[in-house]
């Protein structure tokens, strides 16, 4: 049988995403460490994959080589791709609340050796695109449809190898790889625009010879469009600069803790209960 | 005089020409098999199985790290990636690639470094992987080859790509006398004797191997009998061969062309120390960087010869 896509409506979808963002903030809170600001900012464009008829997966047959992937290079926002894969049916949801614990194989940053569902063991920034170049190559000489797509995060950008990527998979004309730029705004020490301003984006990544879309990332409607068009693009690689609001869904609590970038910290249980009731 | 003319070894090809020609003849056989180049495969000679088959072959350009990466992927669809570049710029520029696109996710990617040790001669210390056996075998689940000669670097060649698992080729630019002329039985972790003795053990690898042959000469005229052993894999490492070694001949000089730290030297003495513990002695290149010159003439220097082995010998003999 064909590997197929899971294909919810956008109303669903929304909702898919609103149950996500409740994962994430639940997992992480109940882990106490964590990134769940880093993870939410990417939910849109993660459920869309798994859930708008994009990603053709069996959680039933996780290594079916027809499969489409999907590398978080941002490996720090694990958790939303630990909910979509439990959503997926990779694994039961309950699971979910065993992130970080000694003995489960939902560690603080993927690993492909542990957890059916995760197609590269990232953490260490700048390294995803170029094993989705590495697996859109392998799939193309195999003669197979597969597409690949990797996100990375606009702090990880600065990574000298992402652009190394970029220019490779420009040669050799990788018609089956995506990458989505999560243009969350902020990295571990502050606005990525004081950080180390890489920006405009689209425009760098536009030289390197990819096509490139720049989308609201966290526009449920705007991102299915987004990856529609990009998934029609076959003749080169293709990019989007989705520009997304870190903590997106809960940012009147981040407000209240004083701390619009929260990277790298859990919500504290109060903060966590009013997120989530903000999400019901 | 040349290493091994002492010992009656003839000059044959160098080992990254072996892997090359090997590498081109495997391509046939098995089309799974995928280079992954950073632009050197003039140096590394992935260019015979780049010019046979370009559809598998990627040159990157100057980027080991995407190198690295790309390999990692395509290994994780199913292919078997060659890559290679020189010793230090694998290992030295993509070392947290290979940490984390291959040793850690433990990928079928065969690494490939040429250009290993000081022998590479006039390019100098920035050409020069002096380093890189320390670095592999930091790394859990990699396997660490260092070949020979020409014959058994084609045997490392085959039984590495017939492997599954992440493994590491150390090969040099220079031509190197034959050792195997009967042939090499190579099997990975598995060390191969290559003379008997009492007296003492020269545990080597690599363009070293050829030189304890010539070492253990100079001593049998001097009424010491010196075993010579072929250690072409630093991980995993042979133990029982050492153990052997140690109980059997009492003492052992490990020689190699690679720095003190981290390489075979300190590896059998880990060994030793928790089996049999003997006295041992180190040739090496020690804790320092070399510098431009000929081949042989940087051997010499530095101190990488057979007199120098059979110095460490009766080094040993005098405690």
């Amino acid at each position: 049988m064909a590997i197929t896509a899971t294909k919810l409506t956008l109303d669903e979808l929304k909702e898919k995403a609103r149950t996500i963002r409740r994962h994430i903030i639940r997992m992480t809170t109940e882990a106490g460490n964590g990134h769940p600001s880093s993870s939410l900012s990417a939910v849109e464009v993660v459920a869309a994959l798994f859930f708008g008829g994009f990603l053709r997966y069996d959680s039933a047959y996780p290594a079916d080589p027809d499969r489409d992937r999907f590398i978080l290079s941002k490996g720090h926002a694990v958790p939303v791709l630990y909910a979509a894969l439990a959503e997926a049916g990779y694994f039961p949801v309950e699971d979910l609340l065993t992130l970080r614990q000694l003995g489960s194989p939902l560690e603080g940053h993927p690993n492909m050796r542990r957890l059916p569902g995760i197609e590269a063991s990232t953490g260490s920034l700048g390294q995803g695109l170029s094993i989705g170049l590495g697996q859109a190559l392998g799939s193309r000489l195999d003669g197979r449809d597969c597409r690949v797509f990797v996100m990375i995060g606009d702090g990880e950008m600065g990574e000298g190898q992402v652009w190394e990527a970029f220019a490779a998979a420009h040669k050799y004309k990788v018609g089956n790889l995506t990458a989505v730029i999560d243009q969350n705004g902020y990295q571990q020490t502050g606005a990525t625009r004081d950080v180390l301003d890489l920006t405009p984006f689209a425009e760098k990544i536009a030289a390197f010879g990819w096509h490139v879309q720049e989308i609201d990332g966290n526009d449920m409607e705007t991102v299915l469009s987004g990856l529609q068009t990009a998934t029609q693009v076959t003749d080169r690689p293709t990019a989007i600069v989705s520009k997304t609001q870190k903590g997106c869904g809960i940012i009147p609590v981040l407000e209240e803790e004083g701390d619009l970038n929260f990277h790298g910290k859990p919500l504290p249980p109060e903060a966590a209960k009013k997120a989530l009731e903000l999400l019901s | 005089m040349q290493i091994g003319e002492a010992s009656g070894l003839k000059l044959g090809p160098a080992t990254r020409d072996a892997f090359g020609e090997t590498l081109r003849e495997l391509g046939d056989k098995n089309p799974n098999l995928v280079v992954v180049d950073g632009d050197v495969g003039n140096s590394t000679r992935t260019e015979l199985f780049a010019k046979a088959f370009p559809e598998r072959a990627f040159n990157v350009g100057i980027a080991e790290s995407n190198m690295i990466g790309v390999a990692g992927g395509l290994a994780a669809s199913g292919k078997t990636p060659v890559v290679a570049s020189f010793a230090c710029f694998l290992f030295c520029n993509a070392y947290d690639q290979i940490r984390m696109s291959i040793a850690f996710p433990r990928m079928n990617v065969k690494l490939v470094g040429s250009h290993a040790g000081i022998s590479i001669g006039e390019d100098g210390p920035s050409q020069m992987g002096i380093e890189d056996v320390a670095l592999a075998c930091s790394l859990p689940g990699l396997s660490v080859l260092v070949p020979a000669d020409a014959v058994s670097t084609r045997r490392a060649t085959e039984t590495m790509l017939a492997h599954d698992g992440p493994t590491y080729l150390r090969l040099g630019r220079p031509k190197v006398p034959v050792v195997y002329t009967d042939g090499c039985d190579f099997e990975i972790g598995r060390a191969i004797q290559l003379r008997d003795g009492n007296d003492v053990t020269i545990i080597v690898n690599g363009m070293m191997v050829a030189a304890a042959l010539d070492a253990a000469l100079i001593l049998s005229g001097e009424g010491i009998s010196a075993r010579v052993v072929d250690m072409h894999t630093v991980k995993p490492i042979d133990e029982q061969v050492i153990v052997n070694a140690a109980r059997e001949t009492g003492g052992i000089v490990v020689a190699e062309e690679h720095l003190a730290a981290g390489g075979l030297g300190m590896t059998v003495a880990g060994v030793v120390t928790r089996t049999v513990p003997v006295p041992m002695g180190y040739v090496n290149l020690g804790d320092r960087y070399a510098e431009s010159g000929d081949s042989a003439g940087l051997l010499s220097k530095y101190g990488l010869t057979a007199g120098a082995i059979a110095d460490a010998v009766r080094g040993i003999g005098q405690r």
